[in-house]
């Protein structure tokens, strides 16, 4: 078996990002949506890594930009979990209801 | 590069290439049931197994410090707030609605074409050559990850992220602030 590429990481990134991308447009539940979200960021941040050990290969062990980066969406994800599960309770609490379609208060 | 700044790595490494295909097989499944689950606290489990996956693939890429902080941050933390919240809305109702939307052939579509992206990107080859060639074994130094990161995010001198660190804590604080508005009753 061959030795495992960047080329590999990219891939499964990519599946990931899909699997979020598919979860975040068809699902209905806003917690499951939200769920969606932290996969594509977690491909996002595999891609990041994996990239950042390509540039470890080229310009020696301490170019550990991707991982600062990867560290960095880590924290915004935190950010982003905290600010929408805020934002769901506060519409659950006036609504009764966590489902994306029945969020149509500014549709006309 | 200079060689003295890389000494061949003494041990070879563990992980062989089986690690990687098993664990991206518990991800892409983990992925999938995420989606598909009714029961919101299932999609959880779910997503806590691909997270723990991905900590293990970030310990293969070289990533200890990444590593940790996936499975103290994610795993450990952002998760257990997801189930909090799902505990404080009602799942009972959920578990007799339909879960997906009206909208789900649109989004199949708009998938499709986002794999058919990724799919062209990756297989270009520019000037007969693969776009991302595979990586040497050799470029890991025991035990300089946390280090480096460290010297990145807080060296006066050469911490280049040293400003973006800063923002990002001030980031935090607004989204402390935030949540702290959005699910308190009355002000």
């Amino acid at each position: 078996m061959t030795d495992i590429s960047t080329l590999h990481y990219l891939v499964l990134g990519a599946a990931l990002f899909l699997l979020g991308v598919i979860g975040v447009l068809t699902r209905r539940n806003v917690v499951i949506v939200l769920m969606s979200i932290e996969l594509i960021l977690n491909a996002v941040n595999l891609n990041l890594v994996a990239f950042s050990r390509y540039w470890q290969s080229i310009h020696g062990p301490s170019a550990l930009h991707g991982q600062v980066f990867a560290i960095f969406v880590i924290t915004d994800a935190a950010a982003e979990a905290a600010v929408g599960l805020g934002i769901l309770i506060a519409f659950f609490r006036n609504k009764e209801t966590v489902n994306v379609d029945e969020v149509n208060l500014l549709k006309w | 590069m200079n060689p003295a700044l890389n000494p061949p790595l003494s041990n070879p490494p563990v992980a062989t290439p089986y690690f990687f295909y098993g664990l991206a097989a518990i991800m892409i499944i983990g992925g999938i049931l995420v989606i598909t689950r009714k029961n919101a606290v299932h999609s959880a489990l779910a997503l806590i197994t691909t997270l723990l996956a991905q900590a293990a693939l970030y310990l293969m890429l070289y990533a200890p410090f990444v590593a940790g902080v996936q499975i103290i941050l994610y795993a450990g933390g952002i998760m257990v707030l997801f189930l909090f919240v799902i505990m404080l809305i009602s799942i009972e109702r959920q578990e007799k609605e339909r879960p997906f939307n009206k909208q789900w052939l649109v989004g199949m579509v708009a998938a499709a074409a986002l794999g058919g992206l990724f799919i062209a990107v990756y297989t270009t080859r520019t000037r007969g050559s693969v776009l991302f060639p595979p990586v040497g074994r050799e470029s890991y130094v025991e035990g300089q990850n946390t280090q480096g990161i460290a010297s990145l995010l807080f060296d006066l001198h050469s911490g280049t992220y040293m400003f973006a660190f800063e923002i990002a804590s001030l980031l935090l604080l607004v989204a402390i602030i935030g949540a702290v508005v959005m699910a308190k009753k009355r002000i």
